[in-house]
């Protein structure tokens, strides 16, 4: 019975309603642009990653390695870029 | 009328009504010669449709010559206007077109193919695969980038070239400062070759991952494979981000959006910056492969193993990823702070270390070699020094406080010169005489290539080593003339008569290929030059699976060592062999593209979204033919006596 429970995608679900809810707040309460910012931020890369492991089985595969590194390949590529630009835009202009 | 108007070319001249004329009598020509010697038949089954390897990249190469051709001409005529004060030659605005058209024609059309053309052949190859890991995907690659070069060069035709530069800066690039059609066609002509480019990254990346021969090992590959490895993890990385500038920049342009304008929000600088993002990788692109083929050479011909394999590796990897944090040192200028520059500076002369190293890897490969003075190696000898100036003038550049002063100067020219013609012209060239014989299973004529090299070097150096003093002098680049009170003069006549010299040099290369063709002879055997990897263990020109059985893979130069401690590489009995079928469908999905293209560029909206929807189809139509299109399988007896024919009549 343990192994037919699709433990991973409930567990995944409920992670994902909660984190939506965390994100509703910003909404519903009267936040500093700040900290709604942050709260969006966390909420949307914690969403993110629950999606590659819960729903789409990173790690699951013989390809982990490949997988994981493809995706911090890819989100030191987009830090690099995005930090940079605000040096050069903002922080340095 | 008023739609007919818009074809018309807005700032015309003899020059390009003498174009028109003339590429309608090429085409001409070529169809009425097709048709007259019954050729249409040959070229769609043995061309158009293919889906091998080899054909794909004998085409990619096919198409950089001819855009080397293309670009050849136009840096001619800005040389011709530059020889005197004050010449009339060219107005400002057909300058501003010819240098725009060099440096997109030279950069994407040329340079870019001509690596594609060498990795398509190659990269299999080495690796002992009987394809790309994505044969019809690569077939859609090619004809995007050929689409993409087209649409580009018959915009000095219809409606006008683009004249922004081939960095095409925004707000100069806007609507409202570029006004004619010619901005549109570079933001799309890039789009569909940037796709195909991004396509070829992947799909070169699954390849090397995932098809490599029994045996094969990542830090066993042959130097030009693993330069073909990083160069794909740059593709995949940057490309993507071009293709949304230019969506932003295109959008600007087309539908009145706001993302590069100078008020309501929008960023102008924005575009530099992720043009630059972009750019930067992408000069590294095309310098990685051509660390790679030097590699493979100059350990050819200096008859020794190339020295200090795993720090070769490592220097491309600290390359690649350096590469990726530099961007902002082609703006200096552009009016950031000390901080943002220093740290720009700073990574940027980091990059001199591991290019450092591996200048030292080729000399330590040269000492106590053998060294044999052949025409690929001549080349791969003449780019350590030459190279070598472009890359102190670039630490020269990289200093953010003195590039105040060569900002935009002739003294870049000089250096960026300094560093592609030698790093990726070279090395290219180099290649293609390297693994001539490979291809097409005769070698080119090393007499003739040797007399084409030498005016190569020695003239590029007349025409490029000017502008290095007339830059630190002031000259500007991108200006269309000068007064006599500069002093420019003479030495701009000067670099005018290299570039004559330079011309020559490419011309011969070409007569070179014309003379190899028809009187070089054609029994060469698999291995004309004693060289050391995998694909020179089968038969030139390679049979269309590549590998009657599939090689097994001790060590880095798995060939070399089977030759000389008798390894056997293929222990395997013959099989049959599974290959992909000929499509047509990217060809004319491809052709749909080109037409949703050119109808966005003149704002023909009905009809780019009729190509969308066709493109769609041409998409759908894959997806339920993939149920039956299994490919063809080619049996024992055919490969048997392929082989034997092949290697009988090298013998």
């Amino acid at each position: 019975m343990a192994q037919l429970f699709p433990k991973h995608h409930v567990m995944g679900f409920i992670f994902s309603l909660v984190l939506t809810v965390v994100a509703m707040a910003v909404v519903v309460y009267d936040l500093s642009y700040t900290a709604a910012m942050a709260i969006l931020l966390i909420t949307a890369f914690m969403q993110a990653g629950v999606q590659l492991v819960m729903f789409m089985h990173a790690g699951e595969s013989e390809d982990k390695v490949t997988i994981y590194t493809n995706v911090i390949y890819m989100v030191f590529f987009a830090i690099v870029t995005i930090l940079g630009t605000l040096l050069l835009f903002i922080w340095d202009m | 009328m008023e739609f007919f108007e818009r074809f018309a070319v807005p700032h015309p001249s003899f020059a390009i009504y003498a174009s028109m004329v003339g590429i309608a009598l090429t085409s001409l020509a070529i169809v009425v010669g097709l048709t007259y010697f019954k050729k249409w038949g040959y070229l769609w089954r043995e061309w158009i449709t293919t889906v091998d390897h080899k054909r794909i990249g004998i085409m990619y190469i096919l198409a950089a010559l001819i855009m080397l051709l293309r670009g050849l001409v136009d840096a001619v005529m800005l040389r011709a206007q530059l020889a005197i004060p004050d010449n009339t030659i060219l107005d400002s605005q057909h300058y501003n077109e010819v240098f725009s058209a060099h440096g997109v024609i030279m950069i994407m059309f040329m340079a870019m193919p001509f690596l594609f053309g060498l990795m398509n052949i190659v990269t299999p190859l080495q690796i002992g695969a009987r394809d790309v890991a994505f044969p019809r995907l690569n077939a859609i690659s090619f004809w995007l980038f050929f689409m993409g070069a087209m649409l580009f060069n018959i915009a000095f035709v219809v409606g006008g070239a683009p004249d922004a530069g081939w960095t095409s800066y925004f707000p100069l690039a806007s609507e409202e400062f570029s006004p004619s059609v010619g901005t549109n066609y570079y933001m799309m002509s890039l789009q569909l070759s940037g796709l195909g480019t991004l396509m070829t990254g992947i799909n070169f990346l699954t390849t090397i991952f995932r098809m490599r021969a029994p045996g094969l090992k990542l830090m066993q590959l042959p130097m030009f494979t693993w330069a073909m490895l990083v160069t794909n993890v740059l593709i995949i990385a940057v490309f993507p981000l071009f293709a949304v500038a230019l969506a932003f920049g295109a959008m600007d342009r087309m539908f009145g959006t706001q993302f590069f304008t100078i008020g309501n929000g929008g960023m102008d600088m924005m575009w530099a910056n992720l043009f630059w993002v972009w750019g930067h990788p992408e000069v590294y692109i095309l310098i990685l492969p051509a660390f790679g083929i030097y590699s493979e050479i100059i350990s050819t011909f200096a008859r020794r193993n190339l020295y200090g394999y795993k720090s070769m590796v490592a220097s491309m990897v600290a390359i690649t990823i350096l590469s990726l944090v530099v961007w902002a040192h082609h703006f200096y200028t552009m009016g950031q702070g000390v901080l943002a520059n220093s740290i720009f500076s700073i990574a940027t002369m980091a990059i001199a270390v591991p290019t450092g190293i591996k200048i030292f890897n080729w000399l330590a490969t040269l000492r106590k070699g053998k060294i044999e003075f052949t025409t690929p190696m001549l080349w791969s000898l003449a780019f350590i020094p030459t190279f070598l100036i472009g890359g102190v003038t670039g630490v020269m550049l990289a200093m953010a406080s003195a590039d105040f002063q060569y900002h935009n100067t002739m003294f870049l020219v000089a250096h960026f010169h300094y560093t592609i013609i030698p790093g990726v012209v070279y090395a290219f060239i180099a290649g293609l005489i390297y693994w001539w014989p490979k291809m097409f299973g005769f070698m080119l004529n090393e007499k003739i290539g040797k007399v084409s090299f030498w005016l190569v070097a020695i003239f590029f150096n007349v025409t490029f080593f000017p502008m290095f003093i007339t830059g630190l002098d002031g000259q500007a680049r991108r200006m269309y003339t000068y007064s006599e009170e500069t002093g420019f003069g003479p030495l701009n006549l000067i670099a005018s008569i290299g570039a004559i010299g330079l011309a020559l040099g490419f011309i011969v290369l070409a007569y070179n290929i014309y003379w190899s063709t028809r009187y070089m002879p054609r029994n060469i055997g698999s291995d004309p030059w004693n060289a050391r990897s995998l694909e020179w263990s089968i038969p030139s020109p390679v049979p269309v699976y590549n590998f009657a059985t599939l090689p097994h893979v001790k060590s880095s130069q798995a060939f070399w060592d089977a030759k000389t401690k008798g390894h056997n590489l293929f222990p395997d009995k013959v099989e049959e062999i599974h290959m992909p079928n000929n499509s047509g469908v990217p060809f004319i999905m491809c052709v749909i593209f080109f037409i949703g293209a050119f109808s966005l560029i003149f704002d023909m909206i009905p009809l780019a979204i009729a190509s969308l929807i066709g493109v769609f189809a041409c998409m759908a139509y894959r997806s339920f033919e993939a149920n039956h299109d299994h490919g063809y399988h080619i049996h024992v007896k055919e490969i048997e006596e392929t082989e034997e024919r092949l290697r009988g009549a090298n013998k």
